[in-house]
């Protein structure tokens, strides 16, 4: 931290650069209360409030609303049921190709999306997993398993060996300590990898988009898409879907700040 | 230490031992899972569209099963075509546009927070929202932004006079990359700053307060000081982004569709229009190929910074 001489006026320049930079944000959440049909002239500021917009987003986008959260509730328990204790083996075992498995895995979240759908394409539809939500939460875990790996895998390194050990003698096996003294201990971590898989699995827009073929399972960002795939004549409906596609980001912006900020640079350096 | 690790009694060691043999019953039920999950999603696709790369793999296999082998016909029928250079280009294009952008203000905004000003904590977190979103919500948010008739861009340019007509920043081929490299710089901002924020946290005060005896402030504080010292996490942070940027398929596809007439068209989108628009998957997969090869590259150089951002 750096001391600065006129204090106030970092802070207004501050407010100017989160002004402009967050201006799509608020064009947004302004655009979505306008009145739709006529949307030429979207005023500058939302003065007659009108939910038009989310009263057609909620009609035409409510049900993919519910699949996506099915889908990444979902994910959210696929990927920590079987991150969560291979974080703990590859932290805490000597395990002979520990490093082996870390740099898969570390590779593995280079391989570019459409590597995995072109070839998931095929197995799906041979498998029927096409349309279907066990398919998507299973894909979409590809970016939350990786990451919850490596992020609880981070915490769980700095955890003395001693106090898994100490249950150990006190007759404890590994399956019960691991329950009951690691996964509490790692509740920090495991929260974190749990929010961004969520965030991830939410704002899939891939693998929706290809290993989908019928409106039978369709999560809103691929509705999203459907709308602006389109000539537009409804923008405050699409700008209403979107606000709703956009709250979960924002509550755990609010709600679970600190967590953000670990996850956004536990998954960068290791 | 303590002194029965020094020491340790038969006891000990025979509870040891059945440790390790349980732990072995462990290891394979914790990590076989995982290691499960990791061959079926990463794996075999990777090895799937290897082989397919080489196959004649259309819409007719689907039907009777039968993927003949062709080859290296897929990878020339597609280098030779004429997209390709045009999708490599841009690809090259999108991925130095966005990271130069990116970089450049994340850092610039990262140096700024670094001053202790009120509420500079909370200004800082606001900035994240656009990373949050998902990004497919971002490129609708810009596409009206930017439309030309109705998009607030182009009705504040004309308002204030730089403009009587509205630009097709979306729709004019001369100027659609150059919009999606700056949409796709708008959501990098975040992650870039809060990355090298948390870098320059790392720099011990006393370090400008030596170099400040020395004269060294401000502009050259920076050039002798904070680079050196950031070094390691200067690089992770764009080979990151690199690797990111190269499979972007949200923004462009929801900004442009790859169009107007291709002038948007990335590797990322030709693979997928290949696979899922044509149905041409041994075609889709020989891009995908080419693909992976250049982010197996700056893996290789990811893998290199990190192992020296550890080792410092």
């Amino acid at each position: 931290m750096t001391e600065v001489r006129r204090p106030w006026l970092n802070t207004a320049f501050g407010l100017l650069i989160v002004a402009v930079l967050l201006f799509p944000i608020y064009w947004m959440v302004n655009a979505s209360l306008q009145p739709g049909g006529a949307t030429l002239d979207t005023s500058w500021f939302p003065l007659n409030p009108d939910l038009a917009g989310y009263r057609t987003a909620i009609s035409e986008q409510g049900g993919n609303l519910v699949t996506s959260l099915v889908i990444a509730l979902g994910s959210v328990v696929v990927s920590l049921v079987i991150a969560i204790p291979a974080a703990y083996v590859l932290a805490q075992f000597d395990f002979r190709w520990t490093n082996l498995v870390l740099f898969a895995i570390l590779i593995s979240q280079m391989i570019p999306g459409i590597v995995i759908a072109n070839a998931l394409y095929s197995a799906y539809a041979d498998l029927g997993l096409l349309n279907s939500i066990p398919g998507l939460i299973l894909a979409d875990s590809t970016s939350g398993i990786p990451f919850a790996i490596l992020i609880c895998r981070a915490l769980m390194e700095s955890l003395p060996k001693s106090i898994v050990e100490a249950a150990l003698v006190d007759g404890a096996g590994p399956v019960r300590a691991f329950f009951s003294i690691v996964v509490p201990v790692s509740r920090n971590a495991i929260i974190t990898a749990g929010l961004f898989t969520f965030l991830f699995t939410w704002s899939d827009f891939l693998f929706a988009l290809t290993l989908t073929t019928t409106e039978d399972v369709r999560p809103v960002t691929l509705g999203i898409y459907n709308y602006i795939g389109a000539y537009v004549n409804d923008w405050s409906s699409v700008m209403a879907t979107a606000v709703l596609a956009s709250v979960p980001a924002i509550v755990l912006l609010v709600a679970a700040q600190k967590y953000v900020a670990a996850g956004a640079t536990g998954g960068a350096v290791k | 230490m303590t002194t029965t690790t020094e020491r340790p009694t038969t006891a000990a060691t025979e509870n040891r031992s059945s440790m390790k043999r349980s732990n072995r019953w462990v290891t394979v039920l914790f990590l076989g899972p995982a290691i499960l999950y990791l061959a079926l999603f990463f794996g075999y696709p990777v090895v799937k569209n290897v082989i397919m790369g080489f196959q004649q793999y259309d819409i007719a296999t689907f039907f009777t099963g039968e993927a003949p082998w062709v080859g290296f016909a897929n990878y020339t029928e597609v280098i030779t075509g004429a997209l390709f250079s045009k999708a490599l280009l841009n690809t090259f294009l999108f991925t130095i546009g966005s990271i130069v952008g990116q970089f450049a203000l994340g850092m610039a905004l990262a140096v700024f927070f670094r001053r202790r000003f009120p509420l500079s904590g909370f200004l800082r977190s606001l900035i994240l929202l656009p990373w949050l979103i998902p990004l497919i919500v971002s490129s609708a948010v810009w596409r009206w932004l930017l439309d030309t008739d109705g998009g607030a861009l182009n009705r504040f340019l004309m308002g204030v006079g730089v403009v009587d007509q509205g630009i097709p920043w979306l729709t004019s081929t001369s100027l659609a990359l150059i919009s999606v490299i700056a949409v796709n710089i708008w959501i990098g901002i975040p992650f870039n700053t809060v990355i090298l924020h948390g870098g320059l946290q790392g720099i011990p005060d006393e370090l400008y307060e030596a170099g400040a005896l020395d004269g060294a402030t401000g502009w050259r504080a920076f050039r002798h000081i904070t680079w050196p010292m950031l070094r390691p996490v200067v690089s992770v942070t764009l080979v990151l982004g690199v690797v990111y940027t190269l499979k972007v398929l949200d923004i462009i596809l929801g900004l442009t569709q790859a169009g107007p007439a291709n002038a948007t068209q990335t590797l990322t989108t030709q693979s997928y229009q290949l696979s899922f628009q044509s149905f041409d998957f041994g075609q889709g997969a020989a891009v995908s190929n080419i693909l992976i090869v250049i982010s197996l590259v700056f893996a290789v150089i990811y893998l290199r910074a990190n192992r020296r951002a550890v080792d410092e």
